[in-house]
């Protein structure tokens, strides 16, 4: 592969952008200069053989009287001229004789009267040779290939008679001047042109690869599953482009929910039987136990006496307690009917809270948005306030308050807790419904987990989240009708 | 017969008033050759006018640049006065009249110099210049055509033969300009016309060397008409005369580089006539 093809776009776009407009700007470029070079040739073909046949048509009454002066007048006229840039001045005018030499010359110094142009130089020699050649009126210029002069050729004649040859000389020293005045003009305008094109051309190609350049890279990111990788920025405009921004971030927004939404199912699948499997011990541990307790209860009563047996039965009957406590705490059982919450369950629960609370140095405010009962059983509310509070008067650092607000939400309770402390670890973040999952020490693990199966069955929705060092727990539940 | 002398004095009168009218309205024409630089339009121009307030009647200058053209002209009585050259006037001594010669440092003559291009540094003599092309002035010119021919006789060359190619300027001027462009290797001209270029055009004199002077000759001649009347002839004299004796007359004289004119007469021309047999005879 040429490596010219993988570039960034970033320089690809001004490197593919400056190679077009150079190339255009060349061709242009080259253009005007052979137009220019053209224009020049022809001006100076149209020029030469109009000076040369007016010369020719004048100077021939001067040849035929053998006037030399005046024929040298009149050769001499056009030389006389100011030097002008505009004009291409010929370098010499010559009348040549029949045999082709010298009748009079502009330069009779370097040409003198009766010189033959054969002996002059190459050039001459060969001019001469095309005269005797061509003696027609037509193709009066002479221009041969590697010739250091132009040679305008007018024959002076009268009526197809030739008495002699006009022949004016430019010098292509004074020609190739002005010729590389004009090309360096169209290069000048040719640079003057990139100058202006090639930053613009870059700025352009910047500008449209900054935006494909960060959809690339955000691309990438959401394929290595980063999926909460900064997005690409915005595209203002509602080109393709656009579009594709558009589409990306629709993509990457369903493809997050959908993340968000297996992550969820399968915590819930995992807590469902989790739940599933401790109801289950729970049952099955319970039927022997209630026989054991029962059995133990015959036991004290039949040896009531014996402290030792006593003893022992205590320590079992204790331990048993113990366990029937703990399964009884995970079987949740929401199908407890009951009262409905009402606001005074808040006034209560802040006074269960209270002595924990002053221990914690933590202060508790309850905003309570509720007028009248709410049809959900008030048991049930108030263990779910109870547990989250707790957690959050233990998480809460001392002399911080923790917030509770609960409120009617469009057909729903709502309850939310918030303390500040130390965030809950995202690892934790994932099981923190689980039993026996606990952020300190002391607890044992069952709280939230208990909330959480409340939550649940009542058809609700728990949510935690740790941000900006506060740390909130949001219940949903839906309210049915009410119960009284 | 009676009725024939009648018409025949009635004609002689009407002549005479013709005449005496002639005197204030016709012109007197004036031809200007090339024997000094006569195609200067500017000084000539108030040197026309100067005659027309001096004589009273209106001058026309007729400028020709070949001699035999005003020859012929005043032949034709196209011309009432001339200045042409020496040659001319011994040549066609019949038909004119002397009628000032013109003094130019202090003397009325004047010389043929031979020149050569500045460049030329080696040219001793008109020898020097075989086959080589040469300038002539006119063919009816002394100092631009008989005296170096005569020259060129002396020193035992043929004129006809010696040079490459030979041609006429037709102006002691434009010889110059040959000889100064290198058109010419070389050339005739009158001192006068050099001198007057030596002050007006030096850089023509600049590119042109002397290389030989010729003897004095009698100097190019004002000349009358034969047939112009003695009254016309004093008036024209008279001006010419008396031109050093007014300012504007002095200014133009400057113009013209001469000191004046006198009256001069034949004798002053005695060489060229001699010149003109030599060249002749040959």
């Amino acid at each position: 592969m040429n490596p010219l093809l993988n570039l960034s776009f970033r320089y690809k776009i001004p490197l593919w952008g400056g190679l077009l407009i150079i190339t255009a700007t060349l061709a242009v470029s080259t253009a005007l200069i052979a137009q220019s070079y053209e224009d020049l040739r022809s001006d100076l073909v149209s020029s030469s053989a109009s000076l040369g046949r007016t010369l020719a048509k004048t100077i021939f009454s001067a040849m035929i009287q053998e006037d030399v002066w005046q024929a040298f007048a009149i050769i001499r006229a056009p030389l006389h001229e100011t030097a002008d840039d505009k004009l291409v001045q010929p370098e010499m005018i010559m009348a040549l004789d029949q045999q082709e030499r010298v009748f009079v010359s502009s330069h009779p110094k370097s040409v003198p009267i009766l010189t033959d142009i054969r002996k002059l130089d190459d050039e001459f020699a060969h001019l001469a040779r095309m005269i005797v050649a061509k003696p027609g009126p037509d193709a009066p210029i002479v221009d041969f290939a590697g010739a250091r002069r132009f040679y305008a050729a007018v024959p002076v004649a009268e009526e197809g008679a030739r008495l002699g040859t006009l022949v004016i000389v430019y010098s292509n020293d004074v020609f190739l001047p002005r010729f590389r005045a004009g090309a360096w003009r169209g290069a000048g305008i040719g640079l003057l042109v990139l100058a202006v094109l090639l930053p613009i051309n870059w700025y352009w190609g910047q500008r449209t690869a900054a935006p494909l350049i960060a959809l690339a890279r955000s691309t990438g990111d959401v394929a290595r599953g980063e999926l909460l990788a900064p997005p690409p920025g915005t595209y203002a405009y509602d080109d393709e482009l656009g579009r594709l921004f558009d589409s990306y971030g629709l993509m990457v927004k369903s493809l997050r929910e959908k993340t968000l939404l297996e992550e969820e199912m399968i915590r819930s699948e995992r807590l469902a039987a989790i739940g599933r499997l401790s109801a289950g011990i729970a049952h099955e541990i319970n039927n022997p136990l209630g026989g054991m307790l029962v059995a133990l209860a015959n036991f004290k009563r039949r040896y009531e006496d014996d402290e030792r047996a006593g003893k022992t039965v205590a320590i079992l009957e204790r331990g048993l307690t113990q366990i029937r406590d703990t399964v009884s705490a995970m079987l949740v059982d929401a199908k407890v009917k009951g009262r409905d919450f009402a606001p005074h369950d808040l006034e209560d629960i802040r006074l269960l809270l209270a002595g924990e609370a002053h221990q914690e140095a933590v202060e508790i405010d309850i905003q309570c948005g509720l007028t009248e009962p709410v049809a959900l059983p008030a048991t049930l509310v108030r263990q779910i306030l109870l547990n989250l509070l707790l957690n959050a008067v233990h998480a809460s650092p001392a002399s911080a308050t923790v917030q509770c607000a609960v409120q009617r939400v469009s057909g729903s309770l709502q309850i939310e807790t918030t303390n500040a402390g130390s965030a809950i670890p995202p690892d934790l973040m994932d099981h923190l419904f689980e039993p026996f999952v606990s952020g300190n020490e002391e607890g044992h693990g069952l709280g939230l987990w208990i909330t959480y199966q409340i939550v649940t069955q009542l058809g609700g929705q728990i949510a935690a989240e740790s941000r900006d060092g506060l740390t909130q727990f949001r219940v949903t539940l839906p309210v049915g009708e009410n119960h009284a | 017969m009676k009725l024939a002398r009648i018409l025949g004095v009635l004609a002689a009168l009407l002549a005479l008033s013709a005449a005496a009218a002639d005197d204030r309205t016709t012109p007197v024409r004036i031809g200007l050759t090339p024997t000094f630089p006569h195609d200067q339009y500017r000084p000539l121009e108030k040197w026309r006018l100067y005659m027309e307030r001096k004589l009273q009647r209106p001058v026309e200058f007729t400028r020709r640049d070949r001699y035999i053209e005003t020859m012929d002209l005043l032949r034709l009585k196209k011309l009432d006065f001339a200045w042409i050259c020496d040659y001319p006037y011994v040549h066609f001594k019949k038909q004119v009249k002397l009628l000032a010669v013109p003094v130019h440092e202090g003397h009325p003559y004047y010389q043929s110099y031979l020149i050569v291009p500045a460049s030329d540094k080696t040219t001793k003599s008109i020898l020097d210049l075989k086959d080589k092309v040469f300038a002539y002035t006119d063919p009816y010119s002394n100092t631009g055509y008989l005296a170096p021919r005569l020259e060129l006789q002396l020193a035992g060359g043929d004129p006809a033969r010696f040079f490459h190619k030979t041609f006429f300027a037709w102006s002691h001027r434009r010889v110059l300009e040959s000889v100064a462009t290198g058109l010419a290797d070389g050339g005739a001209i009158s001192s006068h016309v050099w001198d007057t270029l030596s002050i007006g055009k030096p850089e023509l004199t600049r590119a042109a060397r002397v290389v030989t002077k010729s003897a004095d000759y009698g100097f190019a001649p004002f000349v009358a008409r034969v047939s112009v009347g003695d009254e016309e002839f004093r008036a024209m004299q008279k001006l010419l005369l008396e031109m050093p004796s007014d300012e504007e007359g002095r200014a133009l004289l400057k113009e013209l580089n001469l000191d004046g004119f006198i009256v001069g007469d034949a004798r002053l021309y005695e060489r060229t006539e001699r010149l003109i047999k030599a060249v002749g005879d040959k």
